[in-house]
């Protein structure tokens, strides 16, 4: 590890971050309320999509780190580590 | 700040970019072959690409005091037609021997097909007997974390394949950890939407550190930022980060990653701002 890039004390994050994260929860709002406002927007509740989005929301409210990771990780496919790797020739 | 861009995609580019990419203190940058956002339908429409990346970008660049390298190979796109790639396959060895060719890339996955696996293998049985670098596209959003791994199950199963000589490129954080913890180099693409921006690279970077990896902007004919790398320098300089660590990314490693290459000549432009 590099001591160099040691990350920001966390007082100061939330400072400079604090509107850029406001601004995002209101975009994730709006999408939201775009969905609902939308026709057959019943339809999509049985989206598996709108699913993972409220998954996702319960990441971010949990108190575990590398929120993230956990949420690229719930919007991947499974890995199934018996697929059948090919030969090397030569 | 000197800088390079190790991924980006200039055929798709306007000469202006060039300029700014200059103006923002990019001295270099590795054009791998990529899709043409269609499906090519001859080895000759192929071999035009390569004349294209080995003699066309490099005069191009050259004009802005930019090094100009490239890697070949046919796209995990284009994998699905077998018999194609194998002719494209057979083909790149004519333009190995050109002296802007840093190795084979990007290959790898995109959708994690059987066929895509095998023309995967097939790449890396060339760059195996002629002894090339290696730089590896990783797919996007869903399929990323899945073909990741079977990238590195690929690499590690095949005994020729040194780590210190290969990139995973387009790595996230579900995927640096399984790159840099198996040995590889690991690039971080900024780009709009579908994978990294510069505060979560520079996120990422905080978390896992400076050794083996670098940053790119992957601009191509899609939405992206060719100045890109400059806004992660920007990122880094507004956290505190220390010219020193800032330079190491976008320098200094991507520079040691091209130094492997069999054929590398320090290129003079580049000379004159070594450590
Ligand atoms: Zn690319």
């Amino acid at each position: 590890m590099d001591p160099r890039v040691k990350a920001v004390a966390a007082p100061k994050v939330l400072e400079q971050s604090f509107l850029e994260a406001r601004s995002k929860l209101l975009d994730i709002a709006a999408i939201l309320d775009r969905i609902n406002r939308g026709d057959s927007s019943d339809a999509v509740h049985q989206d598996v999509k709108i699913g993972r989005i409220m998954e996702a929301l319960k990441i971010l409210e949990g108190k575990t780190p590398h929120k993230a990771e956990q949420i690229q990780k719930l919007f991947s496919l499974p890995y199934d580590a018996n697929w059948e790797i090919p030969s090397p020739r030569y | 700040m000197q800088y390079i861009d190790p991924h980006i995609h200039m055929i798709s580019r306007v000469t202006d970019d060039y300029h700014r990419m200059a103006q923002c203190g990019c001295v270099a940058i590795s054009e791998p072959a990529f899709w043409a956002g269609f499906d090519r339908g001859s080895v000759e429409g192929f071999r035009d690409y390569f004349h294209h990346l080995v003699e066309v970008e490099p005069k191009r660049a050259a004009l802005f005091g930019i090094r100009h390298f490239s890697w070949l190979c046919i796209n995990a796109k284009e994998a699905e037609n077998v018999s194609l790639s194998r002719d494209v396959i057979a083909m790149i060895p004519e333009f190995l021997q050109r002296p802007n060719v840093l190795g084979i890339g990007e290959i790898g996955l995109n959708k994690n097909t059987k066929n895509e696996a095998i023309i995967f293998q097939e790449h890396m049985d060339l760059a195996a007997k002629t002894d090339e670098l290696i730089l590896i596209h990783t797919p996007h959003l869903e399929d990323k974390y899945k073909g990741t791994r079977m990238i590195v199950d690929m690499l590690k199963n095949d005994s020729r394949v040194k780590p210190h000589r290969v990139c995973v490129d387009h790595v996230e954080e579900h995927t640096v950890k399984l790159a840099l913890d198996n040995g590889f180099w690991c690039g971080m693409t900024l780009y709009p939407t579908t994978k990294c921006t510069p505060a979560r690279a520079v996120d990422i970077i905080e978390m896992v550190g400076t050794e083996k990896i670098m940053a790119n902007s992957a601009g191509d004919w899609g939405k992206s930022d060719p100045l890109a790398v400059p806004e992660l320098i920007l990122e880094m300089r507004r956290r505190g980060h220390p010219e020193t660590a800032i330079r190491k990314v976008v320098y200094e490693n991507p520079l040691d990653f091209f130094r492997q290459s069999a054929r590398w000549q320090e290129p003079f432009s580049l000379l004159n701002f070594s450590k």
